[in-house]
């Protein structure tokens, strides 16, 4: 199984055919582990990684940290709730540290991001405070490095 | 004055050079790069380059000024290093200060070893076909080369049997070499005790050439020294160069007796000094934390290796499975075609690279060696336009 989802972690296109000629096992064996991935949602989505600035689309991303007030009972869960559940939202995790919650939020501008922070964000009653870094220039996404590499490349033929 | 007959140019050239007849993969070069959309399964290295800790770890030797010699032995550091990699992966135990010497590759340590050891008509027993580089270098030793056959039905896999045929008062050393380049074969423990026994009871050395050691797909390696009471006779060759991508950097080892490495370091000094410094620096970090990176490309090998085996015998290229290296050594008799012939038609038609089996000997004749050290698409492309050409040529 683990080596099923690492072959679609890193082409999701790679046919249950395919994944069988590789691994040595039959092609039904696959089918039955992708399913049943599927359904137990270990696998969530099947995504392209683009590189978006070469598209041409422009799109501002923002780290934010954010201090909260954990509530009793629920700890942080029920605030991180409430903010990972707007759109811009685009990953959300609590962490370690000086600050609790990293939100990396997404928006057409810096005035759309600004706004999300001032209007909703900041205003929520546990959150104590935020600190938005715009990100400035991305080089790698998902373990994909996005800068053009030069090919570098073998002799053709080598004992 | 008396007359000098004019030199022709030849004449500079050694007998023993002469004789050697040039790379049919030279040949092949040549012709390649004359043609543009080659995909390629002719490469002998990794397509990965090497992991970036240990590139990182070669940059920082570098800023911080380590670009002078080493001992001749090389960095003592890194023979401790390799003392415990070699008995922690194969339980086999040698002394960093005696019984290791660092080398630019196995490439320097067959010849060392092969310099030190031969006197000029012996022997050294090798499977054919074999590494391109195995018989010349004995040839250059002043040694003779005696070839054994070996043959697809038996997975060109050397028995014993037929080494001990060969065997005389001239036979001073056996060169094995597993897993196999051309062929992928590896050797089981019984199929290695059988020849360690040929050794103990000749009194023969026996040259093991652990480069791919490594790469094994099943079935674990086993090092040839590691078996019981051969320890001492036989002559360990590996490097850095599959197992971390690292061809390039021209690094390697020899582990042998004490007596043995001092003759080879002997050879060693006057001709190489030390391997680089860099080179030394950068192993020394592979072998601390290198294990997870050799592994990764080993499982990658791996889903490529079955992908290749299915998609040349589905065209009518018998292939075993092979079991080591990244090599499959498919047969071509439905064609008819000798591989030279085979192989330089098929670049030139289908733009496809693969080495003829005979540049590796005569029993290579009749086999292609394909490199599936490439990524998974190319090989598809690659089978793809292999099936257009047997199709072509094939003898109904
Ligand atoms: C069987 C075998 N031995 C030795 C070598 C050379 O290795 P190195 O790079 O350590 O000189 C190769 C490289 O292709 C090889 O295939």
């Amino acid at each position: 199984m683990k080596r099923i989802l690492e072959i679609l972690q890193d082409s999701s296109q790679t046919t249950p055919e395919q994944i069988s000629v590789m691994l040595g096992i039959p092609v039904n064996e696959v089918t039955r582990a992708i399913k049943q991935a599927e359904q137990e949602k270990i696998i969530l989505k099947y995504k392209t990684i683009i590189n978006w600035a070469k598209a041409g689309r422009k799109e501002v991303l923002a780290l934010i940290e954010v201090k909260v007030t954990p509530q009793r009972n629920v700890g942080f869960d029920s605030i991180a709730d409430r903010i990972y559940q707007f759109p811009q939202v685009y990953s959300a995790y609590l962490v370690s540290g000086t600050y609790d919650l990293a939100l990396l939020v997404k928006g057409e501008n810096m005035q759309e991001i600004a706004s999300f922070v001032s209007e909703k964000l900041a205003p929520m009653e546990q959150v104590q405070s935020t600190v938005t870094h715009f990100l400035l220039k991305q080089y790698k996404e998902d373990g994909e490095i996005l800068r053009p590499t030069k090919n570098i490349s073998r002799l053709p033929i080598t004992p | 004055m008396e007359s000098v007959t004019a030199r022709t140019h030849n004449n500079f050239i050694s007998q023993k050079v002469n004789a050697i007849s040039p790379s049919g993969i030279r040949r092949f070069f040549d012709l390649l790069s004359s043609i543009e959309g080659v995909i390629s399964l002719g490469v002998g290295e990794p397509d990965f380059v090497t992991p970036w800790h240990i590139r990182e770890a070669a940059i920082h030797s570098l800023e911080k000024g380590y670009t002078m010699y080493t001992s001749n032995y090389g960095l003592l550091e890194l023979r401790q290093e390799l003392a415990l990699y070699l008995e922690r992966q194969y339980g086999v135990s040698y002394h960093p200060e005696q019984e290791l010497i660092i080398t630019t590759g196995v490439s320097e340590g067959l010849d060392i070893a092969l310099r030190a050891i031969i006197d000029p008509g012996d022997e050294v027993i090798v499977p054919d076909p074999c590494y391109v580089a195995y018989i010349p270098d004995i040839v250059m030793a002043g040694g003779i080369p005696i070839e054994i056959p070996t043959y697809q039905k038996s997975n060109f896999a050397i028995s014993a049997h037929d080494i001990e045929s060969k065997i005389n008062e001239r036979t001073k050393a056996i060169l094995i070499g597993y897993p196999s380049n051309p062929t992928g074969t590896t050797l089981s423990r019984e199929e290695l005790s059988a020849i360690a026994e040929l050794a103990r009871k000749y009194n023969l050395l026996v040259i093991s050439d652990e480069i791919y050691s490594r790469l094994t797909y099943g079935s674990n390696h086993t090092y040839f020294a590691s078996l019981p009471g051969v320890k001492d006779q036989t002559i360990s060759l590996n490097g850095f160069s599959k197992s971390y991508a690292m061809t390039g950097w021209r690094i390697g080892y020899v582990a042998a007796n004490r007596d043995i490495i001092e003759a080879m370091l002997k050879v060693h000094q006057y001709t190489m000094l030390c391997a680089p410094i860099m080179a030394q620096l950068a192993a020394i970090e592979a072998l601390k934390s290198g294990e997870g990176e050799i592994e990764h490309m080993r499982q990658e090998y791996d889903k490529r290796r079955r992908v290749i085996t299915k998609g040349l015998n589905n065209i009518g290229l018998t292939c075993p499975t092979p079991q080591g290296a990244f090599y499959a050594f498919p047969g071509i008799e439905i064609t008819g075609m000798s591989s030279e012939e085979f192989a330089e038609k098929l670049l030139i038609e289908e733009k496809v690279a693969v080495i003829p089996g005979s540049v590796f000997g005569k029993h290579g004749e009749g086999f292609l060696r394909c490199c599936y050290a490439t990524s998974l698409s190319n090989i598809e492309e690659a089978i793809t336009r292999m099936d257009k050409f047997v199709r072509r040529y094939r003898k109904s």
